[in-house]
């Protein structure tokens, strides 16, 4: 399993591995926002967590693809279901490297971000944990949704519009989070709200998505 | 004489053949003889004027439509364990009544909410948690629309409808959390005394038997048809070889 982590982590920093493309484009949403709204700082801190999280869920949407769509045309999610380790675990692991790989630069980033939308106070922090808490989640769902369509030739527009609705959960309770926080209210409950989202996903998602793949590799 | 040997198509067809007619005729009795009753043996609300008999349309459609995904998890779960083939295709024949429910509960919903609330629409948790519901069974009909190959198609689009159903019911209280909402309390409920007006709740029951009366001629005949197109399939591919 870890190796497997290895490998793929491995792959995505590597040449046409796609690891900076989610970053590179969520931050062009962050650019775009004020675009379209206008360059009213104030009202852009409004809408600044509304923003990231959406951005954040967009850039997620973009590398889900990617998860097994190379393996499966290679073979080498045949080699993997064959092997001894158990394919929830491949699953687990597939989804760990693209929180990573996406997730965490995310996270790591969202501060210089939150400053572009006018963000300045020390709230951001409540951002950051939200992102935290809420990105594995949007990991593992895209990574049941990119196992849904593994079989399929042109399975990304599909592949979104399974996963969106299976995003609202999260992103409410993310976007709620960091709302209040920024706000300066308590944020206890949607945090651990967004929390438990977060490790229902991880508990019972790896299942769903192996069964999914059995039903694909067959 | 089991439940069960109705998995077994030429039973299933047989006896939803025999049953549709009757079904069909009881579901537009009821419907329109509830709807005469509500729309016209009912007075008008005193409050909300006769803006009220949108009741009649809206609560029995948002009933079926939360109902007929709670019929295709069943369904999908039977598909799951038991592998009938019937059972997967009633779930796939129930999608679309689902969705056309959702529509049209959304819609009155609307019409009802313009002259009430001033406003088409609201990002109230009931309403929202509609058009979610809206999205799930969209998601779930496009991918049964995307597999080609039926068996793969059932399996997949099971297991979405299952991990759906939870994140359906996650979306639903997320919702709750999010907004206050403006919709009323539950019309109906079977643990509460209280209901709307007796004027007002007979003929909804009534109108509300017909849509679930309606829903399950719908959904047999939706099964029929698509056990036949399989069968006609069946029949091509065994003619070209």
């Amino acid at each position: 399993m870890i190796a497997l982590i290895i490998r793929d982590l491995r792959i995505s920093v590597r040449a046409g591995g796609g690891f900076g493309l989610s970053l590179a484009f969520f931050f062009i949403i962050v650019i775009f926002f004020p675009f379209a709204i206008g360059p009213d700082l104030d009202l852009l801190s409004k809408v600044a967590p509304g923003t990231l999280w959406v951005g954040a869920l967009l850039a997620c949407l973009l590398s889900l693809e990617r998860i097994f769509a190379l393996d499966f045309e290679d073979g080498t999610l045949d080699l993997l279901a064959t092997s001894s380790l158990p394919l929830e675990s491949v699953v687990i692991s597939k989804a760990l490297v693209h929180w990573l790989t996406t997730g965490l630069p995310l996270v790591l980033l969202t501060p210089f971000f939150g400053i572009l939308l006018g963000l300045q106070n020390s709230n951001i922090i409540f951002l950051i944990i939200s992102l935290i808490f809420g990105t594995p989640a949007l990991s593992i769902i895209g990574t049941f949704g990119a196992a849904l369509t593994a079989g399929m030739k042109r399975g990304g527009l599909l592949l979104s519009i399974l996963v969106l609705p299976l995003y609202i959960p999260t992103l409410i309770f993310g976007a709620e989070a960091a709302r209040r926080g920024i706000q300066g209210f308590e944020t206890q409950n949607s945090m651990l709200l967004l929390l438990g989202v977060s490790l229902l996903s991880w508990a019972i998602l790896p299942f769903a998505a192996a069964s999914v793949l059995r039903i694909n590799l067959r | 004489m089991s439940f069960w040997e109705y998995a077994n198509p030429v039973k299933f067809l047989k006896l939803s053949g025999a049953l549709l007619p009757y079904l069909s005729i009881l579901a537009a009795i009821t419907i329109i003889a509830g709807i005469i009753w509500g729309f016209f043996f009912t007075p008008d609300d005193y409050k909300q004027g006769a803006t009220v008999k949108i009741l009649y349309v809206h609560v029995p459609s948002a009933f079926v439509a939360i109902n007929a995904w709670f019929m295709m998890l069943v369904a999908s779960i039977i598909w799951l364990v038991r592998r009938h083939h019937v059972s997967a295709l009633a779930a796939k024949a129930a999608a679309p009544i689902g969705i056309a429910m959702t529509i049209i509960g959304l819609v009155t919903g609307a019409l009802w909410g313009q002259p009430m609330w001033g406003t088409w629409w609201e990002w109230d948790p009931k309403l929202t948690s509609f058009l979610i519901l809206f999205l799930f069974y969209l998601g779930y009909i496009i991918l049964w629309a995307a597999v080609e190959d039926p068996d793969t198609a059932a399996d997949l689009t099971s297991v979405l409808c299952i991990v759906g159903s939870v994140f359906a019911v996650l979306s639903r209280y997320a919702t709750n959390f999010w907004n206050q909402g403006l919709h009323q309390d539950a019309s109906l409920s079977i643990d509460k005394e209280e209901h709307v007006a007796d004027v007002f709740y007979y003929p909804l029951i009534v109108v509300m038997a017909g849509f679930v009366l309606l829903f399950v001629a719908l959904v047999l005949l939706n099964t029929r048809s698509e056990i036949m197109k399989r069968r006609a399939g069946a029949i091509m591919a065994r003619s070209r070889i």
